[in-house]
């Protein structure tokens, strides 16, 4: 009887196995790389507002803190979104005519909010709190980025579970002394230029981390990985 | 689960008529919280004049309180030092009055509480940014300042008394200008 297959089959064979793992190796890496991407998680994205707003005007210009338009990120687990009468404490005497504030000014005379895109946003299902984060020493760039060079808010972190863990494993590589966490343009101790806390002197920031970590008596890394933390 | 049925702070609500999901007291309700008695804490006064006291005892904390509030709500036009050369004022708002003008160093420190609680002119109130007990800070904070500009020498701790000029700091004496002659 005939061979029923050709000879080549065996290697056509054997070529199609391993190019189906190489396939499903290929579809994993993909769907990965999508999750992971802005596509997915809107990370780099600047959104476009109503008013553009500009944090690097603002923050990096004129010099105001965070906490004079977000003013409840000490003490709640929401930073707070300025009403438009803190727009209006400035802007009643400053660009008064100016185009770009027409809504602003609109706003305020009807009582009707402003409306803003938002940049960063965890699902409902996520439990989140800033004035934790920000009494035990992480500042709001290790969060968000360079805010103070934002001339439109985007998200700088994916803000996945992936990235919270990242700290919550090791928040030593983070933490930085209470009263620097509003600085912009604050940098970790080095070699260079050491940072003296406490009359204490660090040049790298695992030793000011771990210092710090007993100073503001950051939980255990299992307490702050373990699900319920952040499901609850 | 990514978007519950739940209202979270200034969540848009196709609910309510005006869309917003944070909605404000009803006229006649108090929040926790919220309950403004009428005492020398949330008014300022005493007997209807600004009172010069403190409603509780300026401890350094309450006037580190101050400084950092202030720098925050205040600094943005009355500067740092008070002297009314904000940034904001630097790019065109009007210019506050110094706090070292012989009027406000006399004025009582209700008047400083009442002018953050109810704002001044055309200063905005700042009642929704700056808590009652903060603004106290704040007012004692404005006092430190006016007192911080025109100490007597004998006031200063020994062994503080000249400064000497060290490369951080900048040096006390201003360029000296020729005396105008009238
Ligand atoms: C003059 C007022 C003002 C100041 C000062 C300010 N912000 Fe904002 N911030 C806003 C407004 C208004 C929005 C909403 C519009 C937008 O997203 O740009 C916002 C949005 C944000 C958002 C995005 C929130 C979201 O979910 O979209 C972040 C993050 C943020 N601010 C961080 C900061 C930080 C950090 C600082 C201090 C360095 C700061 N802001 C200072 C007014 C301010
Ligand atoms: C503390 C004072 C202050 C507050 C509060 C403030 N602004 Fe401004 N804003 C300014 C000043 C000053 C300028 C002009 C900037 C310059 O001259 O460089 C400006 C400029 C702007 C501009 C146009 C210039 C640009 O390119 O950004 C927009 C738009 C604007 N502000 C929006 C807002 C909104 C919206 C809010 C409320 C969330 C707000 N501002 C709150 C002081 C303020
Ligand atoms: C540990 C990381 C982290 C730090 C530190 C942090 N943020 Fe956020 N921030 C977030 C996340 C996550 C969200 C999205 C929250 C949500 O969707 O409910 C957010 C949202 C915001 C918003 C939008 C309003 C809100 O609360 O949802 C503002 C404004 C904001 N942050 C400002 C700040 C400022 C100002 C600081 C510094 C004082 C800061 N954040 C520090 C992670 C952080
Ligand atoms: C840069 C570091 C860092 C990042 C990023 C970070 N966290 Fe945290 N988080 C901390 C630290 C530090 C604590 C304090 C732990 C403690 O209680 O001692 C904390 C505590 C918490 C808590 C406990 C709050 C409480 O009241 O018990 C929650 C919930 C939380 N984080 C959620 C998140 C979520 C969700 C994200 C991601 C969107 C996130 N964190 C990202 C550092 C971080
Ligand atoms: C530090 C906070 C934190 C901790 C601890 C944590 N998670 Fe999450 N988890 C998140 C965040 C933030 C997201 C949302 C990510 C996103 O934007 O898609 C998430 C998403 C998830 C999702 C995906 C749900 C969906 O529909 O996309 C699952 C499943 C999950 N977490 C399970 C767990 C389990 C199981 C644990 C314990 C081993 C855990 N998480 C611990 C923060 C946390
Ligand atoms: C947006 C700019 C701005 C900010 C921010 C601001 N002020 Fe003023 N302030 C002014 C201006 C302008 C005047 C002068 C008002 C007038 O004469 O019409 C003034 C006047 C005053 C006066 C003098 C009142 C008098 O009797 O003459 C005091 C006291 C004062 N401010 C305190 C404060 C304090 C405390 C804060 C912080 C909580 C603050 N201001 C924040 C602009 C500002």
């Amino acid at each position: 009887m005939a061979q029923v297959f050709h000879r080549s089959t065996n290697t056509i064979s054997r070529v199609s196995i391993a190019l189906s793992v190489v396939a499903v190796a290929v579809f994993f890496f993909a769907a990965e790389q999508v999750q992971r991407s802005p596509y997915t998680s809107w990370r780099g994205v600047a959104r476009t507002q109503a008013v553009p707003f500009s944090h690097q005007h603002h923050v990096g210009g004129l010099g105001i803190d965070c906490r004079y338009c977000h003013t409840t990120v000490e003490v709640s687990s929401f930073a707070g979104i300025p009403p438009t009468k803190t727009c209006m404490n400035c802007h009643a005497q400053i660009w008064t005519n100016a185009e770009m504030l027409a809504p602003v000014r609109e706003s305020f005379r009807s009582g009707k909010s402003l409306v803003w895109e938002r940049a960063d946003q965890i699902p409902d299902f996520v439990y989140f709190d800033h004035s934790i984060h920000i009494n035990k020493g992480v500042g709001c760039a290790s969060c968000h980025g360079p805010v103070d060079r934002m001339p439109l808010m985007y998200a700088e972190n994916s803000l996945q579970m992936e990235w919270c863990l990242n700290c919550h494993r090791a928040p030593e590589k983070f933490l930085r002394p209470r009263s620097e966490i509003f600085d912009m343009r604050y940098e970790p101790p080095s070699g260079e230029k050491p940072l003296e806390v406490d009359g204490k002197k660090f040049a790298d920031q695992q030793s000011l981390g771990t210092y710090l970590k007993t100073k503001y008596r950051v939980r255990s890394v299992n307490d702050m990985t373990s699900c319920d933390t952040c499901h609850r | 689960m990514h978007v519950q049925p739940k209202y979270l702070p200034l969540r848009q609500s196709d609910f309510f008529a005006d869309g917003r999901g944070s909605r404000t007291p009803p006229e006649g309700t108090v929040a926790r919280g919220q309950l403004r008695e009428d005492t020398y804490l949330h008014t300022g006064l005493i007997d209807g004049k600004p009172g010069d006291t403190m409603p509780f005892p300026a401890t350094r904390e309450v006037l580190e309180r101050g400084r950092e509030r202030f720098d925050i709500y205040c600094a943005p036009c009355h500067s740092r030092l008070g002297d009314g050369n904000g940034m904001i004022v630097q790019r065109g708002f009007r210019r506050p009055p110094s706090f070292q003008e012989p009027r406000l160093r006399q004025a009582p420190l209700g008047h400083f509480f009442d002018v953050m609680s109810n704002g001044f002119g055309v200063m905005p109130d700042y009642a929704a940014q700056v808590n009652p007990r903060d603004r106290w800070a704040i007012a004692a904070y404005i006092r430190v300042l006016q007192f911080s500009q025109n100490a007597p020498a004998s006031a200063l701790p020994a062994g503080q008394q000249m400064p000497s000029p060290s490369p951080l700091q900048v040096p006390s004496t201003a360029p000296s200008v020729p005396e105008r002659k009238e």
